[in-house]
């Protein structure tokens, strides 16, 4: 068997073969909702309902999918040069500590100020925690995968032990939790009553902003470059191992928006449940959107829709909604299938 | 009569559009030397890979000692009795030369591997052939002409009776060359059939019995060795006149980049420079001989930008440098054309436009202020296309369809655009045909002419010995005293490049 | 001191050894795979499914043994998926793992929710139980710990004896050593480097599956979610310290275990210092072993380098 490159495919066979991953998708994920006893139609259709079938539940993924929008963008931009950020979760959490401690009132400033502060000091603090294993990879060689995995252990349970520590809200009884947020820190909702905040327009700017760096921008160029050839793009002068620590401050960066996103947007606190594993999550956003920042946004709000759904369809139809994991890992890997095989065809001898 | 060993018909096969072999027919018969020879790109290793298994052709068939082979089946070839010698070695570094024999030569369900009987029988085919290998050693400190002892004995040991070799000499010295063929006079004497395949017309005179000539994928002649000639064969290899482009008298002018005493640390891949001192000078060619691994990698990698030297001083027009890198480099106007356009020279899966900036993209007009302007890109694009004569649908299209050739011009163009006073070409006309290589070979003339100081580094004795007018010698780290152009023999070359006389008064 | 005492406890290293079991059989597992030049990420999830594959056969009414086997076969299966799309396809092993991590976890909480829809505390089931072997375990400190064991931990064992064997010693080991330092080379002496790599991800896999049992049938009895809690992870880090090589990266585990039976020891005596600091350790201590064995790495030449046949 072999592989063979096709000459640059039209925009139409570029979208079939994704259309196909999500029917390949939706056809494994119906066998698992039959052995669950229940009917593919019915579950889809519920999900479907859930996730927009009405200005409440459309609202609800638009809120969901924000911090997979930060996340996606932070894995898309490292993965881009080659960068392999796994620990976009911890990442979030450094986001998350830093809104908290700076946004319980330990600076009296108005909104337009306190808020722009956090942003930075929170994707300060996200950068500086995947600077670390960046660092460790261009200097020693260490693979990067699995010191940022292994990070993302050590910080949750350095949260944790913030969180009954020095971070305790003494007011709170039961599970450990931070002191709120003071009243400049909160990122207003987008429509008062409903939970869409502004965190979500913050992440679609976002997305422009590293659409606009990486298609029009010399840094953009030279994360590009790294990342298909870094012998390549050494040998022409660009300087590898400050672009790959540079692309480290700004994945990092934006994972910790995700962390502050939603502390300021929906939980106006921090918990240990703050994140249901949007880091790993933003793989797949990433990897659905071909790493392309605008493509994220689409990726995110979709995967958000299919957890949103899957909450709601779990109530009525029973079917666990541990099906919207299974669902999203194996869309991550017919659509990277679906990838190659429509830029190379296989050719057997 | 002796028997026909190897029987191929009417072999065909094609690479989407490309026809790399059009129903070519070759037979061999025993204790035959017959050699395949072409220019680059002719087809005679995709013939070969066909033959070994690696491919399957798309029309003919195969005969081996009179039973057809089966197709696309290493396997069933290595049993018919063929082995080959891949241009590339197919070595695993960190194993022992024991190991990469062995590899695939017991039962996958053995429970042991019978190490004693294997050495045995290594040493013994050793000895008989003349081929002087330590089983024990391991593969990534033997020299290059060891690796390929190594390689013809994988072949000996699985019962080769014929033998492929592809480019053999192409890695060796003179003198080591001479060794090859005497080994090969050695197989033949026991029996074995050899196919050599190689586009180095002397060669070819000296070792085979009958010569194939491919040209464009067909069978342009075939001839008994005795009864043609080189200008034969040469005209049957390239098919029309191509004038390879003659260099006018040079009158070298002040030194623009000069080594001094120059040594670095441990490298991998090759040797480290021990105290090397030369001197580039304006509108001439230097040409570095030698064996690949001698010290060209890293004259080259501190050239191009990408190592600094541990000590001694490297001047630029005079000048000392101080922080040194690609950038620093290209500032100082060196023009850098890698040793490998693929994985070096190019970025693959960027288009032809995002790979001609790759070295002045921080440069107005192709940016400013940390934008890039791609209008711009695109159309210088789309001059160095037009300039070099490049077949290229359009700026957008990804660098990794263009074929070796037209990559090539478009790394020149890349190269050869800002006026650059000081050129490394570092094997530039590696896996081209006729055409690009004498296309190449005219466009560093042309900028001798204008005044650049060039560094030849080419594997291609005749490449060096064509084209420079002054030539240096490598060997293990240090370089030879210069000669111009006609002052030394090629017999006296080869000596140098076996390291007789490198390194005391030479 | 007290914290010193701790080491010259039988019951330590007892503990030490149960620890690192599974730690040894899914570290053999990836080391199989990388040997074979294919980094295998899907490691946590395939412990995953291992761990609850192995509980479920016995929960449903299977003996013990059942239960390893079904749990090794679905390890191969998740490593069969890997390896189709990570060797003949030559996607990303990165990016492949990843996912089939998130497949293999998230397929098997939502299999464990429609089987066991109702229940509040996870159900036990009969694990494994320990075997003392005459004489042997009587001998001071380190008897009980070597050979007062389950029959799984002498399982771990004997394997990693028979990796290092076939690796070395049989012509097979050294096909897959060869795929993973130049698969050009294993071509032209006429094998497949397809095939060799498939298999090895699908045995590795299997044996990833085992590790993952081990915590269901022998250390605890019951499965519960978030159980594996990056040991899969932890096992990558150990085949890098192990320099690839299974005496060494048996070595490796048993000291990491041997560090986290420590560091639970050490709460009890350490008043004051929040648990978390020690939950954290091992995980510093896995990084800190990478940083430090990343300056002699060996790694097989052909580690996540696809490999494809005769490309133009």
């Amino acid at each position: 068997m072999r592989l063979e490159a096709k000459p640059t495919p039209s925009l139409a066979t570029s979208l079939a073969y994704p259309l196909g991953a999500v029917a390949v998708t939706l056809a494994l994920v119906s066998l698992l909702v039959i052995a669950a006893g229940a009917s593919p139609f019915s579950v889809f259709h519920l999900v479907l309902v859930g996730a927009a079938g009405t200005q409440f539940a459309a609202l609800e993924t638009l809120t969901r999918a924000t911090p997979l929008i930060f996340t996606g963008l932070a894995v898309a931009v490292a993965f881009r040069a080659k960068l392999w950020n796994i620990g976009a979760e911890a990442q979030l959490y450094v986001g998350a500590v830093v809104t908290v401690v700076l946004g319980t009132g330990a600076l009296p400033l108005p909104a337009p100020l306190l808020i722009p502060i956090l942003i930075v000091a929170a994707m300060i603090g996200g950068g500086l925690m995947l600077l670390g294993p960046a660092f460790l990879k261009v200097r020693l060689g260490v693979d990067e995968v699995v010191t940022t995995l292994l990070l993302n252990f050590v910080v949750l349970l350095f949260v944790s032990m913030l969180l009954e520590g020095v971070l305790r809200d003494p007011m709170a009884l039961g599970w450990p939790r931070s002191a709120s947020l003071v009243a400049e820190a909160r990122l207003p909702r987008v429509v008062t009553g409903l939970r869409l905040h502004y965190g979500f327009v913050l992440a679609v700017v976002a997305a422009v902003a590293v659409w606009f760096v990486m298609k029009k921008t010399t840094l953009g160029y030279e994360m590009r470059a790294v990342g298909h050839n870094a012998e390549a793009a050494r040998f022409a002068g660009i300087p590898v191992n400050r672009v790959l620590l540079k692309t480290a401050m700004i994945s990092g960066g934006l994972a910790a928006l995700a962390g502050f996103s939603e502390v300021a947007g929906t939980a106006r606190n921090l918990t240990l449940e703050l994140s249901p594993g949007f880091g790993y999550t933003g793989i797949v956003v990433a990897m659905l959107a071909m790493l392309n920042p605008l493509g994220v946004v689409a990726a995110a709000i979709f995967v958000a829709g299919i957890f949103v759904g899957a909450d709601a369809m779990s109530r009525t139809a029973g079917v666990p909604s541990y099906i919207a994991n299974v669902m999203v890992a194996t869309a991550l890997l017919t659509m990277v299938t679906a990838i190659m095989l429509s830029r190379f065809r296989i050719r057997w001898n | 009569m002796p028997e026909t060993v190897l029987k191929l018909s009417g072999i065909t096969k094609r690479f989407g559009a490309l026809v790399a072999n059009d129903g070519i027919d070759l037979d061999l018969k025993k204790g035959e030397v017959v050699a395949l020879l072409g220019e680059n790109g002719a087809g005679k290793t995709t013939l070969m890979n066909i033959l070994f298994g690696h491919y399957v052709a798309d029309e003919g068939h195969i005969e081996a000692f009179g039973q057809p082979l089966p197709v696309g089946d290493p396997k069933a070839a290595l049993q018919a009795g063929i082995g080959m010698v891949h241009q590339h070695f197919t070595l695993a570094d960190n194993m022992s030369v024991f190991d990469n024999i062995v590899l695939g030569t017991q039962s996958p369900w053995s429970w042991r591997l019978d190490r004693r009987g294997a050495t045995a029988r290594i040493r013994k085919l050793s000895a008989d052939f003349g081929l002087a290998v330590d089983p024990a050693a391991q593969v990534s400190l033997l020299a290059v002409g060891e690796r390929q002892r190594v390689e013809i004995l994988k072949a000996l040991y699985r019962d080769a009776r014929v033998l492929i070799l592809d480019e053999p000499t192409a890695v060796l010295t003179p003198q080591e060359t001479e060794a090859l063929f005497a080994t090969l006079k050695l197989l033949v004497a026991e029996g074995l059939s050899i196919i050599f395949i190689s586009h180095k017309l002397n060669e070819v005179m000296a070792v085979s019995d009958r010569v194939l000539v491919l040209r464009g994928g067909r069978l342009a002649g075939e001839r008994r060795t005795s009864d043609t000639t080189r200008q034969e064969l040469a005209s049957l290899m390239v098919g029309q006149e191509v004038r390879m482009p003659e260099p006018r008298p040079a009158s070298p002018g002040a030194p623009l980049l000069e080594f001094d005493n120059v040594s670095t640390g441990q490298r991998p891949g090759g040797s480290p420079l021990r105290e090397v001192s030369f001197a580039l000078r304006a509108g001439a060619i230097t040409g570095l001989a030698g064996v690949s691994g001698n010290g060209q990698g890293a004259i080259a990698a501190i050239i191009a930008g990408t190592e600094r030297p541990v000590s001694g001083r490297i001047r630029v027009e005079g000048r000392q440098i101080g922080d040194w890198s690609p950038r620093a480099a290209l500032s100082a106007g060196i023009a850098r054309i890698p040793e490998d356009r693929h994985a070096v020279g190019s970025i693959a899966d960027m288009s032809v436009a995002e790979n001609v900036v790759s070295e002045r993209y921080r440069q107005e007009p192709f940016s400013r202020a940390g934008v890039v302007n791609w209008g711009e890109a695109r159309r210088f694009a789309e001059r160095l296309i037009a300039d070099y004569d490049v077949k290229c649908p359009s700026p957008e299209t990804r660098i990794r369809l263009l074929s070796g050739g037209n990559m090539q011009k478009l790394i020149l163009g890349r190269a050869l655009d800002p006026d650059p006073i000081i050129i490394l070409a570092n094997q530039p006309t590696r896996g081209l045909d006729v055409g690009a290589v004498a296309y190449v070979h005219g466009k560093l003339l042309e900028a001798r002419d204008r005044g650049a100081a060039i560094l030849l580094i080419s594997e291609d004795l005749d490449e060096v010995l064509a084209l420079s007018d002054s030539i240096i010698v490598a060997y293990q780290g240090r370089v030879s005293v210069p000669s111009s152009r006609g002052e030394r023999s090629v017999a006296e070359l080869g000596e140098l490049m076996a390291g007789h006389g490198i390194g005391e008064a030479a | 001191m007290e914290a010193l005492e701790i080491l010259f406890t039988a019951s330590f290293w007892v503990a030490a050894i149960r620890i690192a079991s599974p730690l040894i059989f899914a570290t053999m597992g990836e080391l199989i795979c990388e040997r074979a030049g294919v980094l295998n990420l899907g490691i946590e999830g395939i412990m995953t499914a291992g761990a609850f594959a192995g509980w479920f056969t016995v929960y449903s009414g299977g003996d013990l043994w059942t239960g390893v086997a079904v749990a090794a076969l679905a390890g191969a299966m998740f490593g069969a998926l890997h390896a189709t799309l990570t060797v003949p396809l030559g996607l990303s092993q990165h990016v492949v793992g990843i996912g089939i991590t998130l497949l293999a976890t998230s397929l098997t909480y939502f299999v464990y929710r429609v089987a066991l829809p109702e229940v509040t505390s996870p159900p036990r089931i009969e694990p494994f139980r320990p075997y003392a072997v005459p004489y042997l375990s009587d001998i001071p400190l380190i008897g009980p710990a070597l050979f007062n064991q389950t029959p799984l931990t002498y399982l771990a064992f004997i394997t990693v004896a028979l990796v290092a064997w076939v690796l070395y010693r049989t012509p097979l080991g050294l096909a897959v050593r060869a795929a993973g330092e130049n698969p050009a080379a294993v071509e032209a002496q006429g094998m497949s480097v397809t095939a060799i790599r498939m298999g090895a991800v699908m045995v590795g896999s299997a044996l990833m599956a085992v590790g993952g049992a081990f915590l269901t049938m022998s250390a605890f009895s019951s499965f519960f979610f978030e159980m594996v809690n990056g040991r899969g992870w932890v096992c990558i880090a150990l085949v890098v310290f192990g320099s690839w090589r299974p005496g060494k990266a048996l070595l490796g585990a048993i000291l990491f275990a041997a560090f986290d039976a420590y560091q639970i020891r050490l709460q009890q005596v350490a008043e004051g210092i929040p648990y978390q600091a020690f939950l954290m350790m091992p995980y510093v201590l896995s990084i800190l072993a990478l940083i430090v064995m990343s300056r002699r790495a060996a790694y097989p030449k052909a580690l996540m380098v696809p490999y494809q046949k005769g490309e133009r």
